[in-house]
């Protein structure tokens, strides 16, 4: 199965990528946009898709400061 | 006593930890690969880049064998020093609380900075006053320390907040200005700047690192360390 982990900063936590992107568009032209945040997309086949939560918390995002979002195609 | 210095792909300061060491004891490198920590009484995990940093910083490093026995070690009440990159890999293992993001200003930055010790007489700070500052540098990008509120409170409470930015050098944006701290048994240590570069005046001005690992001695020792 292919399965796609989305990660993201978790809210309330300063996202200094996002805040930089934010100003940036702007300043391109684009109005109108906001609450940019900034993660990670990690792609992958799995044989058995009830791994995916066991890898996720021990590897692939840090609970502690990402949320994480599993979506198998 | 002797010092184990961890020693991982894209480690970069394992040779000056191995070097402040041995400053004040033995100390040699463990390969990442090796379980055997060489009957060292501290280990030092150190700064650099290991594993290149995929994913995040020290993820996937903490997975590493080595690691894996100085995780048994510090549950043991092996007394763990973890450095920047260390640092990282501390908090990822859980050894430590908390984590370590991208700079507020996200750049890399090395720059000397002046710490106060919040917390004296725990087995890495032994040889420092309270509320003294020590001068030492700082060089990385992924530096702003962050815990959630509880787990704050409650480390304040406990004197887990050993190290903090003097006012006006929080240069990452740290919670609380936090530079470095420790678990609640008070063996396992972590901080971003190196203290490992701060052993000797000739070099930066400042030898005032020499006193984390004079500390680490004095508490395996249990005497005063004579640098």
């Amino acid at each position: 199965m292919r399965a796609r982990v989305l990660i993201r900063p978790k809210a309330g936590i300063l996202d200094p990528q996002g805040v930089a992107v934010e100003r940036a568009l702007p300043a391109l032209g684009f109005v109108g946009v906001g609450n940019v945040h900034i993660g990670r997309l990690v792609e992958l086949d799995v044989e058995d898709v009830s791994q995916l939560e066991p890898m996720c918390q021990k590897l692939l995002a840090n609970p502690l400061v990402e949320d994480y979002e599993i979506i198998v195609d | 006593m002797k010092f184990g210095i961890l020693r991982f792909p894209g480690s970069c300061d394992e040779v000056d930890a191995l070097n402040a060491a041995r400053r004040v004891g033995d100390a040699e490198l463990i390969w990442h690969g090796d379980r055997d920590l060489g009957a060292a009484d501290a280990i030092v995990v150190p700064g650099g880049f290991s594993y290149g940093d995929y994913l995040r910083a020290g993820a996937i490093a903490r997975f590493s064998p080595a690691m894996e026995s100085v995780i048994a070690f510090a549950r043991d009440g092996g007394l763990v020093l973890g450095i920047c990159n260390g640092f990282q890999v501390l908090c990822e293992a859980q050894l430590l609380p908390g984590a370590l993001l991208v700079n507020a200003n996200l750049r890399f930055t090395f720059r000397q900075v002046q710490l106060e010790v919040l917390s004296s007489g725990g087995s890495f700070t032994a040889a420092c006053a309270l509320d003294e500052r020590l001068s030492i540098p700082a060089k990385h990008a992924w530096g702003r320390y962050h815990v959630d509120p509880e787990t704050l409170a409650a480390m304040d409470t406990r004197g887990q907040i050993v190290l903090r930015y003097a006012p006006g050098e929080n240069f990452n944006g740290s919670l609380h200005g936090i530079a470095g701290v420790c678990n609640k048994a008070g063996n396992v240590f972590g901080m971003m700047p190196h203290p490992e570069h701060a052993v000797d005046e000739l070099f930066g001005g400042s030898a005032d690192g020499l006193k984390i690992f004079q500390s680490m001695r004095m508490s395996v020792e249990g005497v005063p360390a004579s640098a």
